[in-house]
């Protein structure tokens, strides 16, 4: 071996020299790839994996925590969900529509590996501005892809979120969620048992794609990035679909030892993490894989990523039935070898040994990391704000108008109505409010799903932002009715090898921690995505939250949209003079400075507290967090939907009228309130300690804002939520 | 009364109408394979919405190959009622089921959203229940839902009262604005000439309960209901 070969397949000098040891020799061709793929930082988590270990993962309900395929939350009456978050952001910088297809495609696969029924995605895309050509292909094209997978498949698309911001110009982030049903007795994981057992794999033949995916998902996107297309997956979501129900009908049938789908790293992956994971070793030969095509060599066998593929471990008397089932489905499943005691990867190909490594030098043995951590100098510079040099707001209307406008506010109707969010009949609150609730067949209960964050919090204060990305996920769920239960999580950062970079990673960890403890929403998995830059530029660090939450009964749901003219509007916790990461301050100052607003956990908690109990007592006619663009655009938010407008009056108390309105003071919910339940709803924020103010009434066709007596804003219904409604397909055009 | 819920491989919406008829309806139901020579025993037969293996092709293209469509078309000709929504309708176009074609949507794009629909022939086995004028809101989900029909198709499917709904302002108004897909005549929802075999865009087994948003298509199962059950006397 040369320096060049393990280097050019993104090996250190110091990795090579602990993979020699490792094997006692130098590795063949076959053998130094494998390394390559699991020891790259998308399949090791290397630089990443000691930090993650301070998150916390134990709750009364995890059934699974980090570690598998995916997590599992118990939600009572014998049932739980499996859910994951994960990126495929370099595939969707390339290949735009495949990348999110695939992604989608992946995610899918996690849950079903688990043993559960999918029944539900969530998105997180962030692109840059829409004005540049190039961001608008990406947009159009990631929608489309994830529309074609997930309409094809019918799993329905139920919300997510989407940022637009110059930061991820040359780097989008594509994260999907998914989330399944599963009896909890039925859970399945990715170990490989019980020495002479076969060892299947089902699904799609292997072909010549994606090889390499995984250490291209490890390396910054360069000049290059274009020539890199032939390491991107194909998705066949008919394909999966029948993956998907063969590998159901097997698991509620049969017994199944252990069950892992094939993604990064192929074959290569599948194969060490379920021989570690299980203590065993596999003997595997590669003329059984049923290839695409003629004359496939041992290498790309193994590193192949090609899609909607499954391996399996069984007894040998349930071997029959899985052909038998597969190929009813019309499948492939092969016999490629059997489980071996002395945990050992031996791989065959023409009957000789290709490779022999043992499973757990490329999982557990794979190295870890402590980069360097050194606080980012801009922080000197952003933190900085002198509210004192800014003017206060003179025309609230044109700002508000300006804000609706914004396509990280606007309606985002133009991305959802591709998807087929009510397949499978259980979207019960659909896409546009604060989180979506599903109802779960056969019972009363309801599942509320959001993903959420901030990144420009995150890139100003990584800590603080962090929190807050928990923080709004947890609101948001508890405006719709439901308990937060567990997170997953995606973290998207740059390269963990710059100090800056790693010292926002850590950070925004801790601060996670501190936010998901106060919560009492352990992660139960997730992953992480580095080295999202192009050219010198990172992109904002975005830990994105995935959050589950439980209704006991989903008629008890609640939405942000006012129901009733003549109902009380009340806000709930309080406004400071914050306008630090405001969207104001970007919007209408082109200001990116200042520190996120300040979250106190305990304020936190006892708001959403007051929330959860008014809704479940029915006091509530709608809830809705606020968030970007503050009071005013919450307002506005709420009355769009059945067009009721509102007419309220503030006082400023020594706030600026900017902070006041457009303001995004952390801990706040607007709710409205029929008459008769006014004086309860006061009475249970006060026995919570929590602020509130009632500001005025619902109705009319206008939205009507006086502060300390003068009319700010007063804008005719129609014209604002055209503005909010139009500003993306607009853009897009 | 005892529906049959057609699979095709790829499937993606049979858990829904069969859900609708043992959970909503509380009617027997059973899937049906596709590769099914025969069907008995069954009142009504729907072939479900979302997608039939993969519609790669034009939707519907390959699923009217499967060897149960040949049953599935004796059932029809002997009377039996047969439902096809979303995919299904597409399928039984293919098939020759039912006249017309459906083209991709004039916004090249899939669309999900709620659409009103103003129903044109009360005088069916689907319809009968339906109170005349009422509008039902009921959603629609397809790339490919634009109806087309030729000119002398379309005399026929009016004179012979086949346009079974046309999409329409929630005020009942069916205009331009209010067709989602670019359908010749905002036309929604088409029955075959002896009023048996009912194929429509817009989904009602995802309108069938208030939960969901919208109750009004549990109307057209009612209307199936009252039929059979006179029938049967």
């Amino acid at each position: 071996m040369k320096e060049q070969d393990w280097r050019s397949l993104g090996l250190t000098d110091e990795e090579y020299q602990m993979i020699t040891k490792s094997l006692g020799r130098e590795p063949n061709q076959v053998e130094l790839g494998m390394f390559a793929v699991m020891w790259s930082e998308h399949c090791s988590y290397k630089h990443s994996k000691a930090v993650l270990r301070t998150f916390p993962t134990e709750g009364e309900r995890v059934l699974q925590g980090p570690g598998e395929n995916a997590g599992i939350v118990d939600i009572g009456d014998g049932l739980a969900v499996c859910f994951k978050i994960e990126s495929h952001n370099h595939p969707s910088a390339v290949e735009p529509y495949q990348g999110a297809a695939t992604g989608l495609g992946g995610i899918i696969r996690d849950i079903f590996t688990m043993g559960a029924r999918p029944i539900a995605a969530l998105n997180s895309l962030r692109f840059g501005p829409l004005e540049d050509a190039r961001v608008r292909h990406l947009c159009r094209e990631v929608v489309a892809g994830i529309a074609g997978y997930g309409n094809t498949i019918g799993i329905p698309t139920v919300g997510g979120e989407i940022y637009f911001d110059p930061s991820y110009r040359g780097n989008p982030l594509v994260n999907a969620f998914c989330i399944g049903l599963l009896e909890k007795d039925k859970i399945k994981l990715g170990k490989a048992s019980g020495v002479g057992n076969p060892v299947l794999l089902v699904g799609a033949r292997t072909g010549r794609d994606g090889i390499h995916g995984a250490a291209f998902a490890s390396e910054e996107l360069g000049d290059d990035a274009e020539q890199k297309v032939p390491t991107i997956q194909v998705g066949d979501p008919f394909m999966e679909k029948l993956l998907l129900e063969a590998c159901l009908e097997l698991i509620n049938n049969h017994e199944i030892l252990g069950i892992q789908d094939l993604g990064a790293a192929g074959l290569t992956c599948a194969l060490s993490e379920m021989a570690s994971r299980g203590g065993t070793g596999l003997e595997i030969d590669l003329d059984k894989v049923p290839c695409r095509e003629e004359g496939m060599t041992a290498y790309e066998i193994l590193l192949a990523e090609s899609q909607e593929r499954m391996l399996m471990v069984v007894a040998p008397e349930q071997e029959a039935a899985v052909h038998e089932i597969f190929a009813r489905w019309g499948l492939n499943s092969a016999t490629i070898g059997r489980v071996a005691a002395d945990c050992i990867l031996r791989i065959w190909k023409n009957g000789a040994v290709v490779a022999e490594v043992p499973a757990d030098s490329l999982t557990e043995e794979a190295p870890v990391y402590h980069p360097a951590s050194v606080k980012p100098a801009y922080l000197e510079t952003t933190s900085v704000l002198d509210l004192e040099q800014i003017p206060d707001v003179t025309d609230a209307n044109q700002a508000l108008l300006k804000l609706l406008a914004v396509p990280s506010i606007s309606s985002k109707e133009w991305v959802w109505q591709q998807y087929d969010y009510l397949a499978r009949t259980c979207t019960v609150v659909r896409p546009g409010s604060d989180a979506a609730v599903l109802r779960i067949r056969g019972t009363k209960k309801g599942l509320a799903l959001t993903t959420d964050c901030n990144s420009r919090y995150v890139y100003l204060d990584p800590y603080t932002g962090a929190q807050i990305a928990v923080a709004e996920a947890a609101r948001n769920l508890v405006c719709s009715g439901a308990e937060p239960l567990a997170i997953t999580d995606c973290l998207n950062f740059g390269s963990p090898e710059k100090p800056e970079i790693f010292w926002q990673f850590r950070q925004a960890v801790e601060g996670m921690s501190a936010a998901c403890r106060a919560l009492k929403t352990p992660v139960t998995g997730g992953n992480v995505s580095f080295y999202n830059e192009s050219g010198e530029e990172a992109i904002y660090p975005t830990p994105t939250v995935g959050m589950v939450g439980l209704l006991e009964d989903v008629e008890q749901h609640c939405t942000q949209s006012f129901k009733a003219p003549g109902d009380y509007v009340v806000l709930l916790g309080e406004t400071f003079n914050e306008l630090g990461g405001s969207e104001y301050l970007a919007t209408c100052h082109q200001l990116v400075k200042g520190l996120p607003p300040r979250l106190d956990l305990a304020k936190e908690c006892a708001v959403q507290k007051t929330v959860l109990t008014a809704i479940r007592q029915g006091l509530l006619h709608s809830a809705h967090d606020l968030s970007e663009g503050g009071l005013a655009v919450a307002l506005a938010e709420c009355c769009f939907e059945h067009e009721i407008g509102a007419k309220v009056e503030l006082a400023t108390h020594g706030l600026r009228l900017d902070s006041l309105l457009f303001g995004e003071s952390q801990s706040r919910i607007l709710v409205s309130v029929p008459a008769e339940k006014l004086q309860a709803l006061l009475q249970l924020a006060a026995d919570n300690q929590v602020p509130a103010f009632t500001l005025g009434k619902t109705g009319g066709e206008r939205l009507q804002i006086q502060v300390d007596g003068q009319m700010q804003i007063a804008l005719p219904l129609a014209e604002a939520k055209a503005t909010w409604r139009e500003a993306i397909p607009c853009l897009l055009k | 009364m005892k529906y049959g819920v057609v699979v095709f491989p790829g499937s993606t919406c049979d858990v829904d109408a069969y859900s609708l008829v043992k959970d909503v309806l509380k009617q027997s139901v059973e899937y049906i394979w596709h590769q099914e020579e025969k069907v008995t025993g069954f009142d009504c037969l729907i072939l479900p919405a979302g997608a039939s293996f993969g519609d790669y092709l034009r939707c519907g293209a390959l699923a009217r190959f499967s060897p149960v469509m040949k049953a599935v078309a004796d059932f029809a000709r002997q009377g039996g009622l047969v439902l096809g929504l979303g995919n299904g309708f597409q399928i039984l176009t293919e098939a020759g089921l039912l006249p017309g074609a459906l083209y991709r949507n004039t916004s090249l794009q899939f669309r999900c959203q709620d659409s009103y629909l103003k129903v044109e022939n009360c005088d069916t086995p689907f319809t009968r229940e339906i109170p005349p004028e009422q509008v039902l809101k009921i959603p629609i989900a397809h790339g490919q839902g634009n109806y087309y029909a030729d000119p002398e198709t379309l005399r026929q499917l009016k004179a012979n009262g086949q346009i079974i709904f046309r999409y329409a302002t929630a005020e009942g108004e069916v205009t331009p604005a209010a067709n989602p897909n670019g359908s010749v005549d905002n036309i929604a929802g088409v029955c075959n000439e002896s009023k048996n075999v009912l194929g429509m865009m817009p989904l009602p087994e995802r309108a069938s309960e208030a939960l969901l948003g919208s109750a009004d298509g549990k109307l057209i199962f009612t209307s199936i209901l009252k039929y059979w059950e006179e029938c049967r006397l």
